[in-house]
């Protein structure tokens, strides 16, 4: 049997009998003739309407499927509602079972609710800056449960976990070597072209080393850095415990009487604070590196000028400002992925909504952290 | 159920004059270096409901999905509805598609739309209908399944298991298939709504002259449903027939999937029942 053959269009016939009239239905009476489906089904009762009584004869049906039961019995109901008698003639004892399943419903359109658009969107509004505080308010209790199991760890030295430590360095400090290292070297020249060629303008080239000095060590080293593990670990960790929540994981570690605290976040948030600080010293040097290259090639500024202009430029205390805020960055971000990470619903969707939450979110509080770290510097004058 | 014994010696009596639906030949499936299904012969009659049984790893989901065209195969055909799927063209695959509906294992409802919507979804992308006509066939199709009208504006996230599947069905069911593959549709339910899904089955069967092809785990789905069993091992079908043939098969896996503890528990409660009716069946082909 092939397609073609299956397509006999749905047909309604009027003939007029004794009784009243007589409607012949031929022809497939399924779902495939779609539309002409839908126009027959309405005819049978446009044929009918005046009359006082109408038999319907199903002999010619070839084919009838739930639809076009249904759209019989739609139009029996119509008729019936007009005070037309219909009787059924030569049904088939397939077709009764099928007619009978397919007894017409009344639907109902579910009403949805409306709302003022304006109300809508001050509700979203308030509903957002509740979720943003009751977020803050959790992050801390999240941190003050993260700092008392480490008290713990430390009063119970055997307690913690060394080599999860060191697969934790391994995967978010050294392995992120060589990506934090080449794009701090494109920006460390990129700020050296656009120093070196703004500063030309008032002769003042030479300065572009202070230029990059000041602001690579104080600020885009550790900011660039923060940002990339962010991205990169923090996400990693949070679709990691997402994962293990998901599979009900973290319930088997609680029912053993374990904590994740300190097995899973302790090892992780750790292993960001001692990387972060080693990445960014390496960010430093990495772009100190990419803006000498731009600046001997593009501005004729040899290296040994460089290095010298470098250090009348900046200070210890100008290279400690940018590696102080490494690991408080690390456990923002750390704290932030752990904690979305076990905020995980059942879904695959919760999963990913998760991952995106807290990237944005570490990101975001990165840039805050940093902002708050040069009010700081700049009130105590460092 | 007494009533699945009559079908069942009937569908082997008719046998050679009956139609055959889906029909597989000397099937190849492998992954890697893996062969999983290795010259496998199996066919389906219209209008009988055909249980696929085997242990794990014997290759009953490679099998659906092989069918399905969803595995590609490795030497042998498939013809479904009389058609090798792989010589077609891409609308008459198509269109030889939207002949089947498929249960998936989980279900498979798409989690971003309603429940409505998901059974509307082949409805609206392969015809054109109404949206009075398409809310109706919808809550038609609920009912059939046994669902409520409340479950068609829900999300699938908010379904239980058993409604899932169900859901599931009546999405299987949207176009009314003439074939439809259900991959273990009893797995995960308690006994009482495996046992209603078991009916449903019957149920649907009957009242749409379904034909269906049931990989299962469940012996009660056997029992209660099924006319003919098809048992796969060493990647072929080791035995197909109607129960009672396999049962007296000495085949050593049959012997311990229907003879082991569970099985023959159920055995015999099952043939006790249906004793006056059971008579020898004729051997496998």
């Amino acid at each position: 049997m092939t397609v073609a053959a299956m397509q006999r269009p749905p047909k309604v016939a009027r003939q007029p009998s004794a009784e009243g009239v007589r409607l012949a239905l031929s022809g497939d009476w399924t779902l495939f003739a779609s539309r002409r489906l839908e126009e027959e089904g309405s005819r049978i009762v446009e044929e009918a309407r005046l009359d006082r009584m109408v038999a319907i004869d199903l002999s010619q049906v070839s084919q009838l499927d739930t639809a076009g039961a249904g759209l019989i019995n739609r139009a029996r109901h119509d008729l019936a509602r007009r005070d037309v008698a219909v009787t059924l003639e030569d049904v088939r004892p397939e077709y009764s079972t099928l007619l009978e399943e397919t007894h017409y419903r009344a639907f109902a359109a579910p009403s949805r609710p409306r709302f003022n658009v304006i109300f809508v969107l001050l509700a979203d509004f308030g509903e957002s800056i509740a979720d943003a505080l009751h977020e803050f308010y959790r992050g801390v209790g999240f941190l003050g449960e993260f700092v008392s199991s480490m008290m713990y760890v430390a009063a119970n030295p055997r307690r913690f976990r060394l080599t999860s430590l060191v697969a934790q360095i391994e995967l978010v400090g050294f392995r992120s070597v060589p990506i934090i290292v080449l794009i701090n070297i494109l920006v460390g020249g990129i700020v050296a072209q656009q120093g070196i060629f703004q500063l030309l303008k008032f002769g003042a080239s030479s300065y572009t080393v202070s230029l990059i000095g000041i602001l690579v060590l104080r600020e885009l080293g550790v900011l660039l850095t923060s940002i990339m593990i962010a991205g990169r670990s923090g996400s990693a960790i949070t679709a990691e415990l997402g994962s293990m929540k998901m599979r009900e994981e973290i319930d088997a570690l609680l029912v053993m009487g374990l904590s994740p605290f300190e097995v899973l976040i302790a090892p992780r948030v750790l292993g960001l604070v001692i990387s972060l600080p080693i990445l960014t010293f390496l960010a430093d040097m990495a772009a100190l590196f990419g803006g000498m290259l731009v600046a001997w090639w593009y501005g004729g500024i040899s290296p040994v000028a460089f290095a010298s202009l470098l250090k009348d430029a900046i200070a210890l205390h100008t290279f400690l400002v940018g590696i102080i805020k490494a690991p408080f960055m690390a456990l923002v971000i750390g704290l932030i992925a752990s904690m979305d990470g076990l905020a995980t619903q059942g879904s695959a969707e919760s999963l990913g909504r998760q991952v995106t939450s807290s990237v944005v979110k570490s990101i975001f509080m990165v840039i805050v952290m940093d902002g708050l770290f040069a009010v700081f510097f700049a009130a105590v004058d460092y | 159920m007494t009533s699945s014994a009559a079908p069942a010696n009937d569908a082997a009596q008719q046998r050679p004059n009956r139609d055959v639906i889906i029909s597989a030949r000397d099937l190849v499936v492998g992954f890697g270096d893996q062969t999983i299904v290795k010259g496998l012969n199996l066919d389906v009659y219209r209008g009988e409901v055909l249980g696929v049984v085997g242990g794990s790893g014997q290759g009953k989901s490679v099998l659906t999905r092989a069918i399905l065209g969803l595995t590609p195969t490795r030497g042998g055909s498939v013809r479904v509805f009389g058609q090798d799927r792989d010589a077609l063209e891409p609308l008459e695959r198509r269109a030889l598609e939207q002949r089947w509906g498929v249960l998936f294992q989980n279900g498979a409802l798409f989690s971003g739309l309603t429940v409505k919507q998901n059974i509307q979804m082949p409805m609206r992308e392969t015809r054109d209908l109404s949206q009075r006509l398409m809310d109706e066939l919808a809550l038609l199709k609920l009912e059939l399944v046994g669902l409520n009208s409340d479950a068609a504006d829900k999300f699938p996230s908010e379904l239980s298991g058993g409604m899932v599947k169900r859901a599931a069905l009546a999405r299987a069911l949207a176009l009314d298939p003439e074939l439809v593959f259900l991959d273990e549709p009893t797995s995960g339910l308690d006994p009482i709504g495996a046992a209603e899904f078991d009916a449903l089955i019957g149920t649907l069967q009957q009242t749409l002259g379904l034909t269906v092809f049931m990989v299962t785990h469940d012996l009660d789905s056997l029992y209660s449903v099924c006319d003919r069993v098809a048992a796969l091992a060493e990647g072929r079908v080791i035995a197909a027939g109607p129960l009672e043939t396999l049962l007296a098969s000495d085949h050593p896996w049959l012997k311990a999937y229907f003879h082991g503890v569970r099985g023959s528990r159920l055995t015999a409660a099952r043939v006790e029942q249906k004793d006056e009716q059971w008579k020898p069946a004729p051997t496998t082909p």
